[in-house]
């Protein structure tokens, strides 16, 4: 026990010393052990891990997210990210008003999917006035129209295999000297079932605009912005993402953001 | 405390001071919780200022108003005939706060960014890296503060030394008048101040700390939604967080020159090995009338 009390003396003193130290040093002193792949940030990311089973646990599958009345509307929604996308196959597509445009469903589904815009909006819609966080900070309130994604899987017919809903998008977010990088994003089966989880054609009662990215973007109104992809053009079930991009689930997920976007 | 050493000597009839008023004052829960605390709130203070770097901007109600005008506070950069500077807005009062806040870093290489790279972790612009350090100290200090209010029930810390007593209120202008002279009395029990400053810190701040924190996540929001109507919408909340921290940071400078100004070392000692060095009762009579 004495031995106990002596050692951790020393290590709380060492600790308090070192921490004193890396104040006036400056706090560029942990940026060499947080890149992504490192083992300290690999530690560090368990908590998201921990947040997403706590969360699951106290959200379970079907609490709401809070909704609002139209008079929370008070400006047009704040769009991030990329506004207008400047790849060829998007600008064709916009040109004709997304008469070409078809929302393929694909991966591990018995009925693989191609839907028009009209299909889309030919199916049952949601609507809801919901609060859009971003993870800079910001917040915005707005009203969305859209199929929600449940329907959409459901016609597809999932296999059992399938634990994440991958989604595919038309905008580049980055270059890189390995070609462009068109966003790419995912969740898990229990947020893409979710009630208000929705394929959105429309916001604050008209067609949604560019740069909140049409034809078709993702609301996952338990997450944040992030985990909301503009653009769509497919969306592809699969068991793990692994082998897309830097397999960390996400354009955002590979650039050191959580997977896990609920907090 | 060497004035307090020699008046100890210049009075102690046999047996040396230091071993005669040694006391055993806080337990290893107390020291333990209070380090973890200590590493936690270091690294949230530092990473929480990267995270409000994204948004250098604080509102109040639901939403940010971008159509309209509800920020109390900001942090920016704007062009001037004299170079770009950086400013600090609080309810519309601006102020010049080049070099710290808006605009900072080295000679000819200053950047716009809300808090100084020597005040966030990362050094650099890095929001992910930021998030992932904030919600691992949050899960280390949420657990740190709910393990320290079992033990501390049980242990009987809250009822004996932070409970509020008719008595402490007796002594506050007295307690008030002590401190700004520096005077300090070492005994087993915290005075009045010290009880409002720990108790405050324990039950007030790092609670509200905790709840609006919940509140801004968008999951926690669908298991409680009241949260953020109690608090007056999320931004609110998140303009709340940022005050706690203010908060938090006056804590922290009044409590290191506190144990500075009472003596660093009996401090220290007391916070990692649990003894403290108390006044002799002769020469405190109205501490032992306290104590007794």
């Amino acid at each position: 026990m004495a031995k106990f009390e002596i050692s951790r003396r020393k290590f709380l003193t060492a600790a308090s010393l070192g921490a004193s130290g890396i104040m006036l040093s400056g706090c560029d002193a942990f940026d060499n052990q947080l890149s992504i792949g490192s083992g300290l940030r690999g530690f560090l990311e368990n908590a998201n891990g921990l947040t997403y089973r706590a969360q699951r646990l106290l959200a379970g599958r079907d609490a709401l997210a809070p909704e609002f009345t139209e008079a929370d509307i008070r400006q047009p929604q704040r769009p991030n990210g990329v506004t207008a996308p400047d790849d060829d196959v998007y600008k064709g597509l916009l040109a004709n008003n997304f008469a070409d445009w078809r929302l393929e469903v694909s991966g591990l589904v018995e009925k693989p999917l191609s839907l028009s815009r009209e299909q889309l909006m030919n199916m049952p819609s949601r609507t809801q006035i919901t609060r859009h966080d971003c993870v800079e900070g910001w917040s915005c309130i707005a009203k969305w129209t859209g199929t929600p994604l449940s329907l959409v899987l459901d016609q597809a017919v999932v296999k059992p295999q399938a634990r994440y809903v991958m989604f595919h998008c038309l905008d580049t977010i980055d270059r890189s000297l390995s070609g462009d990088v068109k966003y790419y994003g995912s969740i898990d089966l229990i947020d893409a079932r979710h009630p208000q989880t929705i394929l959105a054609y429309g916001l604050n009662g008209k067609p949604l605009p560019v740069e909140n990215g049409a034809p078709l973007r993702v609301r996952v109104e338990r997450q944040l912005g992030y985990k909301m992809p503009k653009y769509l053009y497919k969306i592809e079930l699969v068991d793990g993402f692994a082998n897309v991009g830097g397999g960390r689930g996400g354009y955002w997920e590979d650039n050191g953001y959580d997977w896990y976007g609920g907090i | 405390m060497e004035s307090v050493a020699r008046s100890q000597s210049a009075t102690g009839p046999d047996a040396p001071a230091s071993e005669r008023t040694l006391i055993y004052r806080q337990s290893r829960w107390t020291r333990l919780t209070h380090w973890l605390w200590a590493i936690s709130l270091f690294f949230m203070l530092l990473s929480g200022l990267q995270i409000f770097n994204a948004r250098p901007q604080l509102y109040i109600g639901k939403q940010s108003g971008f159509g309209y005008n509800n920020t109390i506070f900001e942090i920016g950069a704007e062009n001037t005939n004299a170079g770009p500077r950086g400013y600090t807005e609080i309810f519309g009062h601006r102020f010049d706060t080049t070099g710290v806040l808006g605009w900072s870093g080295p000679a000819g290489n200053e950047t716009a960014r809300g808090f100084p790279s020597w005040a966030t972790i990362p050094s650099y612009y890095d929001l992910g890296t930021a998030r992932v350090i904030h919600f691992f100290f949050a899960w280390i200090l949420t657990t740190t503060l709910l393990v320290w209010l079992v033990a501390s029930l049980i242990n009987g810390h809250i009822r004996r030394d932070l409970a509020p007593r008719l008595d402490d209120l007796k002594r506050l202008p007295r307690d008030i008048v002590d401190h700004a002279k520096l005077k300090f009395h070492h005994t087993r029990e915290y005075n009045t101040l010290q009880k409002m400053a720990y108790g405050g810190v324990l039950f007030v701040l790092l609670p509200l700390m905790i709840i609006t924190g919940l509140a801004m996540s968008p999951s926690m929001d669908s298991v409680l939604p009241f949260l953020n109507e109690l608090l007056g919408g999320r931004q609110t909340a998140r303009t709340i967080h940022f005050t706690v921290m203010v908060l938090l940071v006056a804590f922290f400078v009044i409590h290191i020159l506190m144990i500075l100004a009472a003596g660093p070392i009996n401090e220290l000692r007391s916070i990692i090995t649990g003894w403290y060095r108390i006044d002799p009762p002769s020469h405190d009579d109205k501490a032992a009338e306290r104590s007794a």
